[in-house]
């Protein structure tokens, strides 16, 4: 059984190529997959310790991350559809009417 | 090297792999699919974790519903039209740099192991020890691990923490449901402007026929 080491440098990982998408492209979908990535990150973490500690606070806890993970999906995606009808494009450069 | 900690290297490999693919893709289709084979890789480590409803949960809600959703975006937002531009925004060099950062942030707390057993801050680990630890049945010096239902029956041991010890945030979590359901319709929707709604066909328009009013219609 490989242990909470391995989970957590695998995680922590999954986490870095996540927040390096998320600051690195420019296609706003593609943002949004690798903020899921970096909610996998943590649900691995999670389920990690949940193992190591013989608890199931941590399982639980997963169930409530991918709730999340599921409605801001919905909400962001819808977000997407709004400015692709808007501005014809999915850049995140593009979104910055809120800048006033 | 035992069975285990084999495939733990080979499914924990091909994420790291395909989730590096994910954020390098041009087409968003192709990174979709790779963030797919990413989430079966993760529920494949769960499994290893002996957390089988977590993993169940993984592949039905995020291999199933959310990758839907995406490729259906996608779908709908034709890629082949979008203008040929860059794939990478202007702080490439400094969100990798931070990426970096942060993975030798993480790396050095692992290392470091706050959390292992031979940590001197008994005190705080008391309240665990106490939860999760019992006397050894022989000798009364050493601690073994509570026996719990985690074991063998996981989806039953999950399913009785969430609707005891977790029915709040159960409900809440039903609530968040349904406002980011509500807020997605709301978001979404397109307002028909004017002149669009005298275009739209007129069987869009017709009033839909009651079951009441069709057997009416027939027995008449």
């Amino acid at each position: 059984m490989p242990d909470t080491d391995a989970y957590l440098m695998l995680s922590a990982t999954l986490f870095s190529i996540g927040l390096i998408g998320v600051i690195i492209r420019r296609n706003m979908i593609t943002v949004l997959m690798a903020i899921e990535l970096m909610l996998n990150a943590v649900n691995i973490n999670l389920v990690a310790f949940a193992h190591r500690f013989a608890s199931l606070e941590g399982q639980v806890f997963v169930v409530f991350v991918i709730t999340v993970a599921a409605g801001e999906a919905a909400v962001g995606l819808a977000i997407i559809i709004q400015l692709y009808r808007l501005k014809n494009t999915v850049n995140v450069d593009e979104g910055n009417t809120l800048n006033g | 090297m035992n069975a285990a900690f084999l495939v733990f290297f080979v499914v924990g490999t091909l994420a790291v792999a395909s989730s590096i693919l994910v954020i390098s893709m041009r087409n968003p289709v192709h990174s979709a699919l790779f963030l797919l084979l990413t989430f079966l890789c993760v529920a494949v480590l769960f499994v290893l974790k002996q957390a089988e409803f977590v993993a169940a949960v993984q592949v039905l809600v995020y291999a199933g519903g959310i990758m839907v959703l995406f490729l259906f975006v996608v779908m709908l937002i034709n890629v082949r039209h979008l203008p040929d531009e860059k794939v990478l925004s202007r702080f490439w060099r400094g969100g990798l740099a931070v990426g970096a950062a942060v993975f030798i942030l993480f790396a050095t707390v692992v290392r470091t192991g706050v959390y292992h057993d031979a940590s001197a801050d008994t005190k705080k680990l008391a309240t665990v020890k106490e939860k999760y630890l019992e006397p050894h049945p022989t000798d009364p010096n050493k601690l073994v691990r509570k026996t719990r239902e985690v074991e063998n029956r996981n989806s039953e041991a999950v399913g009785m923490a969430l609707y005891q010890d977790y029915l709040v945030p159960f409900e809440v979590a039903s609530i968040f449901l349904l406002v980011a359901m509500i807020g997605a319709i709301v978001i979404g929707k397109r307002e028909l402007s004017a002149v669009e709604e005298e275009q739209v066909p007129d069987y869009m328009l017709e009033r839909v026929e009651t079951e009441k009013e069709v057997k009416e219609s027939m027995s008449a």
